[in-house]
């Protein structure tokens, strides 16, 4: 997929709209993660900690909002991403994940990201620096084989 | 004392990128491309293989800081921080450290937080760095009190 690099400042990535998060989704985060504390998984060890209940790993919501540069790293790489944690994500909640590009140069675009939840509340928040590949041909040119 | 933990660092550690640990990370976020998972879309792309997610880094073992025991409870993650020089490639070795970058406090109307900063470092084979990812722990008053003890 192509495009990235012909937006302009201002202008939005397709955004992307969870599904509500489920016990499944943080049970199959931690397991890949290795992050186990059960502050995510484990209702009574949410609540011992205070919380209403289980809360989405932070990372898990992180790793989910990278998505929306996936289909254009044929373009470019993600060169810095940063991250400010700004609110709780539940059970249940439908998390919303936006892009909006900030500046750009003929060497990287510069991305305000976020994701939202149901009540339009920020639950994280930050920067992205998409660097765009050097010398790339044409995707038509490149023959199937050839590497960086 | 966390300000005395400042600049300790653990011992590199050698991870390698395992193409099965890759799947299942970038299924749990949602996140299964191709380009992430499949091996003949990774020869075919501009990386000639397979890379890993941005946040893949969470899953390595960078060792541990002599003398850093953190609390089970009472933390925060209140920033991650990642800088590539390039994408991680599947099946690579990557070798892994962290290190105690900076711990100050400050009050507020939680009482008096820690904001431990700890960064984690990653090089390849020939010890170039590829990535940093420093992370930011907020300690509230109940542990840090309790650390201190």
């Amino acid at each position: 997929m192509s495009g990235i690099a012909q937006l302009e400042v201002g202008e939005a990535l397709p955004a992307i709209g969870l599904e509500p998060v489920s016990r499944l989704d943080l049970i199959k985060y931690a397991g890949a993660s290795g992050d186990f504390n059960p502050i995510h998984t484990i209702d009574e060890e949410a609540e011992r900690a205070g919380l209403p209940g289980i809360i989405a790993h932070g990372m898990w919501t992180m790793g989910n909002l990278a998505k929306l540069f996936t289909p254009y790293l044929g373009e470019g790489f993600i060169e810095t991403y940063s991250i400010r944690f700004k609110g709780m994500v539940f059970l249940g909640d439908v998390v919303s994940l936006k892009a909006r590009l900030k500046e750009k140069d003929s060497e990287k675009q510069i991305f305000d990201v976020e994701a939202v939840n149901q009540d339009g509340k920020k639950v994280l928040s930050g920067s992205l620096a998409f660097a765009v590949l050097k010398n790339q041909p044409p995707a038509a040119e490149r023959s199937p084989s050839h590497g960086l | 004392m966390l300000k005395e933990m400042i600049g300790r660092k653990s011992e590199k550690t050698k991870n390698v990128i395992e193409r099965g640990a890759v799947k299942k990370f970038a299924e749990a976020i949602g996140d299964a491309s191709p380009l992430f998972t499949d091996e003949e879309a990774g020869k075919q792309s501009v990386y000639g293989r397979n890379i890993a997610p941005p946040t893949f880094p969470v899953t390595f073992d960078s060792g541990s800081i002599p003398g850093l025991n953190l609390p089970p409870k009472g933390l925060i993650h209140g920033e991650q921080n990642y800088v590539y020089t390039r994408p991680l490639f599947v099946g690579e070795e990557v070798h892994c450290w962290v290190e105690v970058k900076e711990y100050y406090e400050r009050t507020g109307s939680f009482g008096k937080m820690g904001f431990l900063i700890l960064t984690r470092y990653g090089e390849d084979g020939e010890q170039q760095l590829l990535f940093t990812e420093e992370r930011i722990v907020i300690i509230n008053e109940a542990a840090r009190k309790e650390m201190e003890k």
